[in-house]
């Protein structure tokens, strides 16, 4: 995990390890809440990472994932009292079917550089509007999640205190840090690597560079739906407006952008530079 | 044409590689480490020290001042700065903390908190339902109170939040009282129209009265079949195909619930298309008694009508609370913000008053105080506040607001009445 | 329903969409020569929709005649852009562009709140009441000299990269740009009359647009995807198809929006988009790379 590092990065990262796991008892709530969010992008952000660094493929829709992770999981908890722990294989089985919609249209049809990014926009965009006039949804009043008793504490259902939250999106960072990690080092890796620094040769060598390439797209697609799920479980309210927005899109890949695309500690780096000096959410959009 | 499409025939693609990463990863990372060390020293280096204070109350205000509703939200900023200059001199002990949501529900909520983390005992806001239930959110896992200013949307005391206090109708409320008063209208002047159609923009605000419209409507005995609903993309900037469609129906009435830009934009596109209903009728949406609505149409602003909670201006209160307005804002029109600026400042004041029964600024007092709320002296219509058992207002009353010469007034109910209403309207082409 | 709704329906669509067609005519130049994707197209265009108002509101002239002072300033913009910042990044990959260009355009929308403030402002024009009677069609009057200006501006860029000399010389650079440097043309310079050449496109598109919208600095990103959108539907590098584009798309919007629900009507548009991505890349009357 550490061989990208120096002796003094791994000393830093173990450091912040111990800052973030021990955060909640020596920190205020305020502290507590704009540091899980800080996670939630670098989560989210790691995910995009996975289409674009290793990939090379421009993903501007990527809300689109968050969207379908977060509406899935909320509705059937809401209409049919399944918690989100069983919930969120359904939002990654949406996810991960847009995904592929995406990727074989993409690819098949051969369209690349800006076109794609603009097909991604396009998705995310027309999903956007679809989920404004589902009612059963709440269409673009709103979906909303029935709170309970704040003291009560049901990890089952997702619904607890933010200190649940905080260690429920570490615990996704990190594991995605790990998964990214193992992708990296494994064949496919080799295989993502090989297509980015020449995707001609790389076909020419015998390597399957569609399958690759759908393959990104669809673990970057299932990665990010998580985000979408716990997203709909801590804030426990839903606007189309907002999930599936394309200035949404944009903030999710700001971290990894400026940490560093391709790079695996990019966009935690990213997601901590950018989120806490005022909240770069807003973006005048 | 050849050569121009010889010209234009160029290749499309540019390959993404990644080899610009690597030659400056390592100047990157450096970077990145370096300023994390300096955020984290920042953030807890700045970390507010905690106040225990019980003889003033700390209130936080949470409002949309920048992004696309900046334009309410200062407007009800302003309720709340008359609120912190009167509120001391009646014998209320309040400081204002100020917050700025960006129109945004993700800032709503951190910047709650950090409200919270900075001493603010109860939270006043904010506006718009998305933000309103972000900020809801925050105060009911820290047990601190919420005054709900303006947000219709009925899920808010729906929910199951125990901290929440609402003064304002909900969606269903301000449309049944919308419908009732244009029952009054019909009987008052004796005409009737026999055909409606219910233009809305498809957000929060919209879907919801929507909602209420299909659950209300069956109950109330209207003199028309139910409307027919086009519903339009709040950020569209061209609603001609929308009122198209509606002088398509061929009704006689029109119901809108509009924000600031589309009502201007409805009635400026009904004019080019020459459509003349009996009225614009609005069951409790802003936009028609907006100054700048009055400023672009003109002429044409006249005779719409708004039903909706308004401020009574026999009340004591609402006089004192226009005379401050008028020295900071000497050159503003009361009757343009009275809606906004009432809300919030009477938000303040709740906060406020349960301040002074409870005598202390512990979370569970004011909450135990705020819900014996029962203020008589206040500025909008209706009975006395009073909250029920799940936080919400029931006594809020709506008049019927027509514009006369750019100026909304009340013409209903007759006992507020400050001229008689008309209806239908004169056509575009016979104003004067 | 009566036939004459849906005519004038259509329309009042096709003339707005002709204005749609000039926004993203700048956006087809930019690409088409300096092969730089313009995120910052929409912000480009409400600089001028913005400089339009402020003309109508304290000099009281109106849009169509503040036209040739908005592209002025718009081409000086554009040049500038060009020849300061956007040229190092010709050569790098897609994403880099991006990020620099999105960066710019939050800059000026961040900008334009700041001086302007978030409401929405519109230029108030004597006939902004009035209409057309053109037989069974009742044609607003904004819409009907909207469209036209649009079809002159496009009629005069069209002429001029056909017959004029610099025409020729940036139609050269786009075809080949070392043999451009060989015989001798400045490409740098010429990358920044370009470029300045779609700002001010851009800016008189956004002059023509004040007549029928209010403008605020939120407005901006939708008009840079709405160029995107007609500039793929069109053909990315074809002039005609620009303006093709912006015609379909403003009568599909408006019909959609007429027969269907009016909140559905951008939905249509990116269905559009998707499916001309799909079945034809290149656009309606784009060239096959």
């Amino acid at each position: 995990m550490f061989d990208q590092l120096t002796a003094r990065g791994c000393a830093a990262f173990g450091m912040l390890l111990l800052i973030l796991l021990a955060l909640p008892m020596f920190a205020d709530s305020y502290l507590v809440s704009v540091v899980t969010l800080v996670l939630w992008f670098a989560y989210v952000g790691q995910a995009w990472n996975v289409m674009m660094g290793f990939a090379g493929q421009l993903s501007l829709g990527h809300s689109l994932y968050v969207g379908l992770g977060a509406y899935a999981s909320a509705a059937l908890f809401v209409h049919f009292g399944i918690g989100p722990w069983a919930g969120l294989w359904l939002g990654m089985l949406l996810a991960t079917l847009a995904g592929a919609v995406i990727g074989v249209l993409g690819f098949r049809f051969a369209i690349r550089g800006v076109h794609f990014a603009l097909l991604t926009i396009a998705f995310a965009e027309f999903t956007r509007i679809a989920f404004d006039h589902i009612g059963w949804l709440g269409g673009s009043g709103g979906f909303f999640l029935p709170v309970g008793d704040a003291a009560g504490s049901s990890p089952f259902d997702l619904r607890g205190s933010p200190v649940l939250f905080y260690y429920v999106i570490l615990a996704l960072a990190l594991g995605a840090l790990a998964l990214c990690r193992r992708l990296l080092h494994s064949r496919i890796g080799y295989f993502w690597l090989a297509i980015r620094e020449d995707q001609e040769a790389a076909q020419a060598v015998g390597i399957d560079v569609f399958r690759a390439k759908l393959a990104a797209v669809l673990i970057s697609a299932a990665m990010t739906s998580l985000g979408g799920v716990f997203y709909a479980f801590f804030y426990n309210n839903l606007f189309p407006e907002q999930i599936f927005s394309v200035s949404r899109s944009i903030e999710l890949i700001l971290a990894p952008v400026i940490g560093g695309i391709g790079t695996l500690f990019g966009p935690i780096f990213g997601a901590f530079i950018l989120t806490p000096p005022g909240r770069a959410g807003h973006l005048g959009y | 044409m050849l050569a121009t499409r010889r010209w234009f025939g160029a290749q499309m693609d540019t390959v993404v590689t990644g080899r610009n990463e690597e030659r400056l990863g390592l100047t990157r990372r450096d970077f990145g480490k370096a300023t994390l060390a300096a955020s984290a020293a920042a953030v807890v280096l700045t970390r507010a020290p905690a106040f225990a204070q019980d003889t003033v109350l700390k209130v936080g205000v949470l409002l949309p001042r920048s992004g696309y509703l900046a334009q309410p939200g200062q407007a009800c900023q302003r309720g709340a700065d008359i609120a912190a200059t009167l509120l001391p001199e009646l014998g209320f002990r309040v400081e204002v903390l100020n917050a700025d949501t960006e129109s945004n529900p993700d800032v709503a909520r951190s910047r709650a908190e950090k409200l919270i983390q900075d001493g603010a005992q109860v939270i006043v806001g904010a506006f718009d339902s998305g933000q309103t239930t972000a900020a809801a959110q925050v105060c009911e896992q820290r047990g601190i109170p919420l005054v709900v200013n303006i947000a219709a949307a009925p899920q808010l005391t729906e929910q199951g939040y125990r901290t929440i206090f609402r003064n304002f109708p909900t969606s269903p409320t301000l449309v049944g009282n919308g419908l009732a008063l244009m029952k009054d209208l019909f009987a008052t002047t004796g005409t009737t129209p026999r055909s409606a159609v219910f233009l809305h923009a498809n957000d929060t605000f919209g879907q919801a009265n929507k909602a209420a419209l299909d659950k209300l409507f069956p109950t109330l005995d209207m003199p028309f079949p139910m409307p027919e609903a086009i519903s339009y993309d709040p950020k569209a900037q061209d609603l001609a195909v929308e009122v198209a469609k509606a002088r398509a129906t061929g009704a006689e009435l029109v119901i809108v619930t509009t924000r600031a830009n589309d009502a201007i934009m409805i009635v400026r596109e009904m004019v080019k298309q020459r459509y003349e209903p009996m009225a614009v009728v609005s069951p409790g949406s802003p936009g028609m008694y907006d100054e700048q609505f009055y400023k672009v149409l003109g002429k044409y602003s006249d005779y719409c009508i708004s039903n909706l909670p308004w401020y009574d201006p026999k009340s004591p209160l609402a006089r004192k609370v226009e005379k401050t307005f008028k020295d900071k804002f000497p050159s503003d029109r009361f009757e343009g913000y009275a809606f906004n600026v009432g809300f919030t400042f009477e938000a303040v004041l709740i906060a406020a008053d349960a301040f002074k029964r409870a005598g202390t600024g512990e979370p569970a007092a004011l909450l135990d105080a705020l819900r014996q709320t029962n203020l008589s002296e206040k500025i909008m219509l209706g009975g006395p506040i009073q909250f029920d058992a799940k936080g919400q207002n029931n006594a809020i009353a709506s008049a019927c607001v027509q514009n006369f010469k750019l100026r909304p007034t009340v013409v209903l109910p007759k006992e507020n009445a400050e001229a008689a209403p008309v209806f239908p309207m004169p056509g575009w082409q016979k104003r004067a | 329903m009566p036939l004459d709704l849906y005519l004038n329906v259509a329309a009042g669509g096709l003339l707005t969409g002709l204005v749609y067609g000039l926004a993203a005519l700048g956006l087809s130049v930019i690409f088409g020569v300096v092969r730089i994707v313009n995120f910052a197209h929409g912000e480009l265009m409400v600089i001028g929709m913005y400089a339009a108002v402020l003309a109508a509101g304290s000099l009281s002239i109106d849009p169509l005649l503040a036209t040739p002072v908005v592209a002025g300033l718009l081409f000086a913009v554009g040049y500038g852009l060009q020849r300061g910042l956007v040229n190092r990044f010709i050569d790098r990959p897609d994403h880099m562009q991006f990020i620099l260009l999105v960066g710019i355009a939050m800059m000026i929308v961040n900008g334009l709140l700041i001086v302007f403030g978030p409401d929405s402002r519109n230029a108030q024009v004597s006939y902004a009441f009035d209409a057309i009677e053109i037989g069974p069609l009742l044609l607003d009057t904004v819409r009907v000299y909207a469209g036209g200006g649009a079809l002159t501006v496009a009629a005069l860029l069209f002429f001029f990269f056909r017959c004029t000399l610099t025409g020729k010389a940036i139609r050269a650079c786009a075809d080949n740009q070392l043999g451009a440097r060989v015989v001798g043309l400045n490409v740098e310079r010429l990358y920044a009359f370009t470029f300045g050449l779609g700002a001010a496109t851009a800016g008189i598109a956004g002059c023509l647009m004040t007549l029928l919208v209010d403008v605020r600095p939120q407005l901006a990103p939708e008009y840079t995807l709405l160029s995107f959108i007609v500039v793929i539907v069109g053909g990315l590098g074809s002039m005609g198809g620009a303006l093709l584009g912006g015609v379909l798309i403003g009568i599909s919007e408006a019909m959609a929006g007429f027969i269907l629900l009016p909140s559905m009507k951008s939905m249509f548009s990116y269905g559009l988009l998707i499916l001309v991505l799909l079945l034809r890349p290149q656009g309606l009357l784009g060239k096959r790379p």
